[in-house]
């Protein structure tokens, strides 16, 4: 099978700068610095940029929901959507998509509705949208374990003879877990069609990278395990895109797995419970809100005439009206229903199971819980 | 034991031949892949080696390293792969080596394995199979005797069987490839060479049940996997003495059966149950607990726990020591007051 192909190893290293098709001016930049890659063309740049601005315009509104109190949590993606909106736009809508808590921006560009997304931050249930539909696993909280998945997944795909790619994100904390590198070593070996993106957003929760890894780059780390690794400015969503369809193309025609370390930063805190002024500098936020992936593509697009006041205001609008169905669905309380609790934990019942449905049942039935359903959020 | 064959067609059935519980094994896992070519098999060293139990042995050469094959060294990467393949459709069948190796995997297993389904509503269930040889007396070096039952039994989500006999091994391995929610299927290596003479395919009780192995009277002993054994050994000794000792063969550890045992322990009005993993805060005091909640007046005496020591597992020329014997189980009957009866 498959699993018995010829070694061939990869050994060039990543290039020591990230790749970037855009520099911070939002200029097309050329030669070495582009590593092979050209600009997409400006109806897909252009698709990009639409959805970075919808998907920021989300973001905010999801935080200031968070700060008045309807949601328990919620990990922003703020300065991350280069990396998050390239590598999604990359996939079709048959490939699969393996989220951490921090990819909310990248469901919605899947198509999932905001209300979905956000059930398990606002604590109604774990996960609130239909995995097989969007073709997107439920957001992973434990670190790098749904790098496994996504390996499993396209294997098993790639065994049906099904073209399909799987891509997983992790953070550049998440590298430094079993997991991952258990995840790059089988897709490695097994050649599977998996592209794993590391956002490298410079701290997992507090603990800068320098603090998590001695490599030069993460995207290095692909070496080790002998498939191909870029290292590519997370900002510039034009390289992030051309290095991840790249990479699903590979995938996808049988040349295996590939590792892209997008370089970052994260602008908001970590969780709305963070407080990150402890652990770095104002001036450090500055300056990376001044590499602003949206800022750099939209110099680009107006530059180019791409980008024009009807369309722009079109994309506004567009934005505007996914934030009010955020505000709308996240005022409007879900209706939750305890008994649920026991629906879904085998598919075949299980009558211990069902005696604590039933003594839950008696006291819900004896209002013991009356005073609470009132004052639920 | 209630094995009877499934015959539907009389050429289907072989003819009643000597087979091991690791042969056993072996033919359910060659019928449920032939049955179903999602089935698929892999680990460490399950390929051409055949498992370092042979339980896959043939398996390669029969269907192919596209359906079983041997994966790289690692724990957390063949059941974190078998969730994402289980996604997929396959019905992945993946070998811990030893109980004591499945601790790397111990967050796939509890954080995704046992959550799936209910995380998702439902939408994503996990049809996978995790074999774990388990459990000691076969003179292993340290890591591999373990006796990891209670740590799968107390995660809600998973299902945790482990069958004591050649019929059952197949019947309930069968069940749990068959079965859409995931399975911890544990294997008392102690057991893997016992031998019973059997026709495949075979189909026993169904592998959320109980079994009463020996109808008795005045006390139930309540054994699993390795120590079905030491509870017959001991009924068998004890009748010699004039105690009639019910042994049950418990099969299904979550879920656990109290219709079977209740009904046992209303009979005989006292219980005990033997396991070879530590006593303390072992699956024992989930068993004794559960019985004394439910049956506290049937009950003519404290249900007994005979487990091993509360010590890690000891090196093979002192395991004679630590594991529970019949001789155990029969002195720790003769703690009760009887004559309170
Ligand atoms: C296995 C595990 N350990 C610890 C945590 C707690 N935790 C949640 S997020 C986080 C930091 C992760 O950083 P990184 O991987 O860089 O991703 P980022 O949050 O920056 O996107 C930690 C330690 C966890 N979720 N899972």
């Amino acid at each position: 099978m498959s699993l018995n192909v010829e070694h061939a190893a990869v050994r060039t290293l990543p290039s020591e700068k990230p790749l970037r098709l855009l520099d911070n001016a939002g200029h097309a930049v050329g030669g070495a610095a582009t590593g092979g890659f050209s600009l997409p063309d400006a109806e897909t740049l252009l698709d990009l940029y639409r959805k970075m601005v919808v998907a920021r315009r989300f973001d905010v509104q999801v935080t200031a929901l968070t700060k008045q109190g309807r949601l328990a949590t919620y990990p922003s993606a703020y300065g991350q959507e280069g990396c998050e909106i390239g590598a999604v736009a990359a996939l079709t809508s048959d490939d699969w998509l393996f989220p951490t808590y921090r990819d909310s921006v990248a469901l919605l560009t899947r198509g999932i509705e905001p209300g979905d997304i956000l059930q398990s931050f606002r604590g109604d249930w774990h996960n609130g949208y239909d995995q097989h539909a969007h073709r997107t696993s439920a957001q992973a909280t434990p670190l790098a374990t749904q790098a496994l998945h996504a390996v499993g997944l396209s294997h098993a795909a790639r065994l049906r003879h099904d073209p399909i790619v799987a891509l997983t994100f992790l953070g550049d904390g998440a590298t430094s877990e079993g997991d991952a590198h258990e995840a790059f070593n089988f897709a490695a070996v097994w050649q599977t069609p998996t592209v794993f993106v590391v956002q490298n957003n410079q701290f997992a929760i507090s603990v800068p990278l320098a603090r998590q890894t001695r490599a030069a780059t993460l995207a290095d780390k692909a070496v080790g395990y002998g498939m191909p690794g870029y290292h590519v400015d997370g900002n510039d969503v034009a390289a992030v895109y051309a290095v991840t369809r790249a990479a699903v193309d590979r995938a996808r025609s049988g040349g295996g797995p590939t590792l892209i370390e997008g370089v970052t930063y994260r602008i908001e805190a970590h969780t709305n419970s963070d407080d990150p002024t402890r652990y770095r500098q104002a001036r450090d936020v500055e300056h990376w809100k001044r590499r602003d992936p949206i800022e750099r593509l939209e110099k680009y697009l107006v530059s180019e005439g791409a980008l024009t006041e009807a369309v722009r205001a079109e994309i506004t609008d567009a934005a505007e009206q996914l934030a009010a169905r955020t505000r709308d669905v996240m005022t409007t309380e879900a209706e939750l229903d305890p008994l649920e609790l026991f629906d879904h934990v085998y598919s075949r019942p299980r009558s211990a199971l069902l005696e604590q449905r039933a003594s839950l049942e008696a006291e819900l039935a004896a209002g013991a819980f009356a005073a609470h359903a009132g004052d639920a959020r | 034991m209630t094995a009877t064959a499934t015959s539907t067609t009389p050429a289907e059935a072989s003819a009643p031949t000597q087979l091991t519980m690791g042969g056993a094994l072996n033919a359910a896992l060659r019928d449920a892949m032939a049955a179903d070519d999602r089935v698929i098999v892999y680990g460490e060293d399950v390929g051409p080696l055949g498992g370092v139990f042979r339980v896959t042995d043939g398996l390669q050469q029969q269907f192919g390293d596209d359906r079983i094959w041997d994966s790289p060294l690692a724990e957390s990467g063949i059941i974190g792969t078998a969730v994402g393949m289980a996604m997929y459709g396959m019905r992945p069948v993946v070998e811990m080596q030893f109980d004591a190796f499945s601790y790397p995997a111990f967050e796939q297993m509890v954080s995704h394995v046992a959550k799936m389904r209910n995380r998702t509503k439902g939408r994503v269930t996990l049809p996978l199979v995790v074999r774990i040889p388990c459990a000691g007396a076969i003179g292993g070096v340290e890591h591999h005797s373990d006796s990891s039952e209670s740590y799968w039994a107390s995660t809600p989500g998973l299902t945790v069987v482990m069958p004591s006999n050649p019929a059952d091994a197949y019947s309930m391995l069968r069940e749990a490839i068959d079965s859409d929610d995931p399975v911890v299927f544990m294997e008392p290596k102690s057991r893997y060479w016992s031998k019973a003479p059997l026709a495949l395919p075979v189909t026993t009780a169904p592998m959320d049940r109980a079994e009463v192995v020996r109808e008795g009277t005045d006390v139930t002993l309540i054994g699993y996997g390795p120590t079905v054994r030491t509870a017959l050994e001991a009924a068998e000794a004890g009748a010699a003495e004039g105690l009639s000792i019910e042994v049950i063969d418990l099969r299904s550890l979550s879920p656990f059966d109290d219709a079977t045992v209740g009904a046992s322990v209303r009979k005989t009005s006292r219980a005990a149950v033997i396991h070879e993993a530590a006593q303390f805060g072992g699956y024992g005091a989930e068993v004794a607990a559960r019985v004394t909640e439910r049956n506290f007046h049937h009950l003519a005496a404290p249900v007994l726990r005979i487990a091993g020591f509360d010590i890690p597992y000891p090196s093979p020329k002192l395991e004679e020591y630590h594991l529970p014997t019949a001789d155990r189980v029969l002195a720790a009957l003769d703690t009760w007051e009887w004559d309170l009866a």
